[in-house]
């Protein structure tokens, strides 16, 4: 099978892989690169649990060819706490018992991001249509949602 | 103010549960949120191989020939793997606690009974190999005649599902054909009540769809064991069940797990860990075996159906005079957990309500339907929605409100429970009163001074005389099908049922007061 060499950034890092001919960003990530973080659920762009951003955007990475992302700038919840610190919306997860099993959370959180830095202030509305392509089995969304408005609040009320 | 009753594990808690009402993190909370907690399929190995199951395209069949060698030979394959390389290949879940035979191949050999059921695996270098070397095995069926209802299923002349069990019935303490509740005289309370009703309740499966999918990574490790990281949600249970099937020590296998993307009762079947560890052993390779999204939703063992027939008299003041059910889980092709769910069941009719006169008759019944397992509360769930909506049934035909109906036949402390056990710590009531409360629903002053401290006992823990066919089981020929199927000439004598109903389990609490 013939490999293509990809070349993209990482949560601020270079990579470059070889990929196969169809093989898809999420299983690059996970197999390829050991990055974890981002899930399979379904490997048919249903469940959103391998949500990544590429160039600010969320992508399902299931169902995105890895040789599409070739100079471009991808970000998963690994990267997401700029340092020791951790991101407002993995704070607000944790205070607001937005997960439960953990297995949405990665995807969730970057299509929280995604929202977030495209929009700071959103109503209620916004974040359950940010979320919609994401399925949780364990909270009933309620505490998510509650998690991403206290977010972007907190945010909010930071100096600018 | 909340009253916290302290009389069971008194000694064991102090008065002080002052987290309620105050916000909590998860201990696991900070791996998930940063995207480090690893689930079974979140470690590196390299030589990873990968493992994917024929499945079953009949719902029951004859396997008369299986044809691997196209598969052996096809690109990437390291390994197939068929019945006869499971070095015990029939199991029930349940055989470690000593309850139930063995009913289960881990891949089939002579038969299919459900569609999806395992035939052949391959270990291949990628999944898409292992996909491509399983269109190449060649398996000749024959189809047979299927049964999917469970009172089908127990009529004469119904497909053998499981020949473990000729009868599609679960066979309790080795000679009962289901789970049997008498309490009192129902036939004769029914002719004395005011009202009768019955109704037929229908319960599908229910798939948990996790998030994650069923899965696990099993790899050879140091010192001749092997590691396998599982999705399973029981582990201690999975590392036996894995053991007997492969027939090594325990100790000889390192399980490990506990984050689990979403259980609900789905993970704890040890689908996917025996085969898995075959794998690693056969290849000496690390060996992957996930359940893909459409595996998951049409094969993973779901809750399984249910279908109640719940007969009720009352009387014209509200109180529930007899109350008769008759059961049937549907079980699907294996035993899995369904035996335990009727006795789990069984133990929880009439639901939460002290009624003198109660019968039941719950069936644990084979189908060629997906195996069925555990699912949040499973054995009572069911019950207690055709329980409910008999209820608010009940409630209508009396012209009486349905909330006050509940808290008028309520368990009361000192009140006599059908399986003959004192209710005690009794909050029904109570729970009513709050309820109705909160939701402004207008309670008459009568009941909302309703304690479940009083007014329980005395008459309500009589127990009443049952007719002479219930109260000597012990005198009852054996039970077969109820088709009157004939008993095999040469049947022993069974054994009396005293010895058998004590024995050892932790699980189902035969435990005598």
């Amino acid at each position: 099978m013939s490999k293509k060499p990809v070349q993209f950034r990482l949560n601020g890092g270079d990579k470059a892989v070889f990929v196969d001919d169809g093989q898809n960003l999420l299983d690059v990530l996970r197999r390829g690169i050991g990055d974890f973080a981002p899930k399979y659920g379904c490997g048919q762009g249903t469940c959103g649990v391998c949500t990544v951003l590429i160039d600010g955007e969320p992508y399902l990475a299931c169902l995105t060819l890895a040789e599409t992302c070739e100079g471009r700038e991808v970000q998963t919840a690994s990267g997401l706490a700029p340092g020791p610190e951790l991101h407002p919306l993995q704070k607000a997860f944790m205070e607001h018992f937005a997960a439960q099993c953990g297995f949405c959370t990665p995807g969730m959180l970057m299509a929280a991001k995604a929202l977030l830095d495209r929009n700071p202030q959103p109503s209620r509305e916004d974040v359950v249509e940010a979320i919609g392509g994401n399925i949780c089995r364990c909270t009933g969304y309620e505490p998510i949602i509650n998690a991403i408005l206290a977010a972007a609040s907190a945010a909010g009320r930071r100096p600018a | 103010m909340l009253e916290f009753r302290k009389e069971i594990f008194a000694d064991e808690r102090d008065d002080d549960l002052s987290e309620v009402g105050k916000p909590t993190q998860r201990q696991d909370i900070l791996g998930h949120v940063t995207g480090r907690s690893r689930f079974f399929d979140d470690h590196a190995f390299e030589g990873l191989l990968h493992l994917k199951v024929l499945r079953s395209p009949h719902h029951h069949a004859r396997i008369r020939r299986i044809d691997t060698a196209a598969a052996e030979g096809a690109l990437g394959v390291k390994r197939v793997i068929r019945a006869a390389d499971v070095p015990v290949n029939l199991n029930t879940l349940l055989s470690l606690l000593n309850f139930g035979k063995d009913d289960e191949p881990t891949l089939a050999h002579d038969k299919v009974r459900y569609k999806g059921e395992p035939v052949v695996a391959v270990v291949a270098e990628s999944e898409a190999a292992a996909h491509e070397a399983l269109a190449e095995v060649r398996v000749e069926y024959e189809p047979l005649p299927a049964v999917f209802d469970v009172e089908e299923a127990l009529k004469p002349g119904a497909p053998v599902v499981n020949e473990t069990y000729p009868a599609n019935t679960f066979e309790y303490h080795g000679r009962y054909d289901h789970q049997k509740l008498r309490f009192g005289d129902v036939e004769r309370a029914f002719a004395a009540a005011d009202h009768v009703l019955e109704a037929r309740y229908q319960m599908s499966p229910i798939e948990h769809a996790p998030t994650e999918t069923n899965g696990c990574i099993a790899a050879p490790e140091t010192n001749d064991r092997f590691v396998c990281h599982t999705s399973t949600q029981a582990l201690f249970f999975s590392v036996d069940t894995a053991a007997k099937i492969l027939n090594v020590p325990s100790n000889r296998l390192h399980f490990i797990g506990g984050t689990v993307g979403g259980g609900f009762g789905g993970k704890v079947d040890t689908v996917t860990e025996p085969l898995a560890i075959l794998g690693a052993m056969l290849t000496g390779r690390p060996v992957r075996y996930v359940l893909d999204r459409v595996e998951e939703m049409q094969f993973g063992p779901p809750r399984g159906a249910e279908r109640w027939i719940i007969k009720d008299g009352v009387m014209r003041d509200g109180r529930i005079v007899a109350r008769k059910f008759t059961g049937y889980f549907d079980s699907g092709a294996y035993t899995r957990l369904s035996s335990y769910a009727v006795i789990k069941s069984v133990g929880h009719l009439p639901g939460p309500y002290t009624i003198p006169n109660v019968a039941a008759d719950v069936y644990c019944v084979f189908t060629n339907r997906t195996p069925a397992t555990a699912m949040r509360g499973f054995g009572v769930t069911g019950a207690d929605f055709a329980i409910e909506c008999q209820m608010d049934k009940l409630a209508h035909l009396i012209d009486m409100d349905p909330l006050e109906f509940r808290i008028r036949n309520a368990y009361r402390d000192g009140d006599m429970k059908a399986h003959r056990r004192e209710a005690k710590n009794c909050a029904l009531i109570e729970c009513c009163q709050v309820a109705a409360e909160k939701a402004g629903w207008p309670l008459r002053e009568e009941f909302r001074r309703m304690s479940s401290r009083q007014g329980g006992g005395g008459e309500r823990a009589r127990i009443e005389a049952a007719p002479r066919e219930t109260a000597r089981p012990e005198a009852e020929p054996p039970r077969y099908p109820s088709y009157e199927q004939p008993a095999p000439p040469s049947a022993p004598e069974p054994p009396r049922a005293a010895p058998v109903t004590r024995r050892f389990s932790s699980v189902f609490g035969t435990r005598r007061r």
